[in-house]
């Protein structure tokens, strides 16, 4: 596999010598690879933020060295412009950070500091707007005139207007009603396929990771503690829990069904593998 | 960047400094505020100065940080030092050129004024560094209680600040992430020509001015929820208390005013 982000022996310390001083990461190695679904989980304050700022260079490692496609991001000052197009950062609850008076503007912010023509930039926003499924009329109101979900795919657009070989999103349903979740995580999911782009979600809701990735990364206290696949991290149930974090409802259900002495897989971590293994037991008949 | 803001940020702690009554530090700070313009002489300032630093030391809080405080004055500093000396006309010619002349009471003249204002900015940033804001307000409240017989409102007055204050680091904060999200997109802060800045800065003056009336917005809801009226028959939670360390911090600080008082009349 190729990896595209390197991260080695990076350390981010906040307010250096001032009574706050805090290791926010210690020491953190991580490889994303070109083409994968990554998902990252941790509770508040474990470090996970911190670590994605650094993969588009907005922090500054106190130490450490971050390869992007093989070269230092911090090795001169274009480049490090450079990653923040190539690796694009959707923040916790974007649609703050909107500010342009339509909605066709504030996407076009992105290509626009990129320089790029005009007609390269209108193709570019209008791209963007079906990935997240805004119709053109919206385009054209202004964006605070939106509901929270329209505003959210606002501004996840105008992230994906540059066209990030990297698209990294923190929360990016955080406080959506479920249809809206549905519709942003499948928008994320066709940017992917689309573009063959590289992917890494930030979530606390552990289905919704669980439906999404292939590979999950688990932060704790400035710390990477697992790495691995949902089924495998999935497994580590009990040291999850000890985090703070929790495991997919379904895989606590055949937990507990594997405890009462049922043979079943206790790995599962999504409802279809559900629906398939508890039909199998049933003896290959539909559920339903 | 901008988490490096230090003006009005309050460092927990557990000195006497800290658990002073806020009413004696906001007294002592006057008094000290006052004997920094009574005081005209080098030895005058060094009293001062010894009483500052005496303070610092009991306060824990590191000198470093407190001069940290000072960068963004650079600028005001270095103009009272360069108005000073080219505006003193007393004293003994040691240069002139042009139309400026320096002479060697200004600079003297100039010294002792930047000393003054790095003093009266070292000393107020003490204030705040151990007094959280709250506690800060409160002591204001009750030192200006006497103003309400003539209707100045003075708790709404109190009220705004705290509120003000609670909010700083909020939209510090809010800045912050703006500014990153911003930057993430690719916006440019540094280069360019001050128009160009200052059409930069729109990005994220705009988001923040949004965010900043719905907080308002949230906060007022909160308050009349929970029946906020005003300070008619308001009680507080933690009384404030004047303990001996007050009488104690009081009495130095108006030792120190008399002797510096003392000394001017002495003509040192």
């Amino acid at each position: 596999m190729n990896p595209i982000i390197e991260v080695k022996g990076l350390t981010h310390i906040y307010s250096q010598g001032t009574p706050f001083e805090r290791y926010a990461l210690d020491n953190v190695d991580l490889q994303v690879n070109q083409g994968e679904f990554m998902g990252i989980i941790g509770h508040t304050g474990s470090g996970k933020s911190t670590l994605i700022q650094h993969l588009n260079g907005l922090l500054k490692p106190t130490s450490g060295t971050l390869l992007f496609e093989g070269k230092d991001i911090w090795s001169d000052k274009k480049f490090t412009r450079d990653v923040r197009f190539q690796v694009g950062l959707v923040f916790q609850y974007p649609e703050y950070q909107l500010f342009e008076e339509t909605v066709y503007k504030d996407i076009a912010f992105g290509p626009k500091n990129m320089k790029l023509s005009e007609e390269e930039i209108d193709r570019r926003v209008r791209e963007a707007a079906r990935f997240v499924e805004l119709s053109d009329d919206v385009l054209e109101m202004s964006p605070f005139a939106l509901s929270g979900g329209q505003k959210r795919r606002v501004a996840i657009a105008g992230v994906i207007a540059m066209e990030p070989k990297v698209l990294i999103l923190d929360e990016p349903t955080a406080g959506l009603d479920p249809k809206g979740r549905e519709q942003i995580l499948s928008n994320i999911k066709n940017y992917q396929t689309a573009k063959k782009a590289t992917v890494i979600m930030v979530s606390h809701s552990m289905e919704e990771i669980a439906d999404s990735v292939q590979r999950l990364v688990v932060v704790n206290d400035a710390h990477i503690v697992m790495d691995g696949t949902p089924s495998q991290v999935f497994a580590h149930a009990k040291e999850l829990e000890e985090m703070g974090l929790a495991v997919p409802q379904v895989t606590n259900i055949f937990r507990r069904l594997g405890e009462l002495g049922l043979p079943v897989d206790t790995t599962v971590y999504t409802t279809k593998q559900a629906v398939a293994l508890l039909s199998s037991l049933k003896g290959g008949a539909s559920v339903c | 960047m901008l988490k490096d803001i230090t003006i009005g940020q309050y460092f927990p702690g557990d000195s006497p400094v800290h658990k002073m009554d806020p009413r004696s530090k906001i007294l002592a700070v006057v008094i000290y505020i006052v004997a920094l313009f009574v005081c005209k002489s080098f030895v005058g300032y060094l009293l001062i100065l010894l009483y500052l630093a005496a303070a610092v030391k009991i306060s824990t809080i590191s000198p470093r940080s407190l001069l940290k405080g000072l960068k963004p004055l650079v600028f005001i500093l270095a103009f009272t030092a360069i108005l000073n000396l080219f505006y003193t006309f007393e004293g003994n010619v040691l240069v002139h050129f042009w139309r400026l002349t320096i002479t060697d009471a200004g600079i003297v003249r100039a010294i002792l004024m930047v000393v003054r204002v790095m003093m009266l900015v070292v000393g107020t940033f003490l204030l705040t560094y151990t007094t959280s804001p709250i506690t800060l307000t409160d002591g204001l409240e009750r030192l200006l209680g006497g103003l309400k017989k003539i209707h100045v409102p003075v708790h709404e007055l109190a009220m705004m600040m705290s509120i003000a204050l609670r909010f700083i680091p909020t939209l510090i904060e809010e800045t912050d992430k703006i500014m990153s999200a911003q930057k993430a997109r690719g916006a440019d802060f540094e280069t360019g020509n001050i128009f160009q800045k200052a059409k930069a800065l729109l990005p994220i003056m705009v988001p923040l001015f949004v965010s900043a009336f719905r907080r308002a917005d949230e906060l007022a809801t909160a308050m009349e929820c929970r029946c906020y009226t005003g300070g008619v028959g308001r009680t507080k939670l933690s009384p404030l208390k004047w303990a001996k360390r007050d009488t104690i911090g009081m009495a130095v600080t108006v030792l120190m005013l008399a002797a510096v008082i003392v000394l001017k009349v002495f003509g040192f």
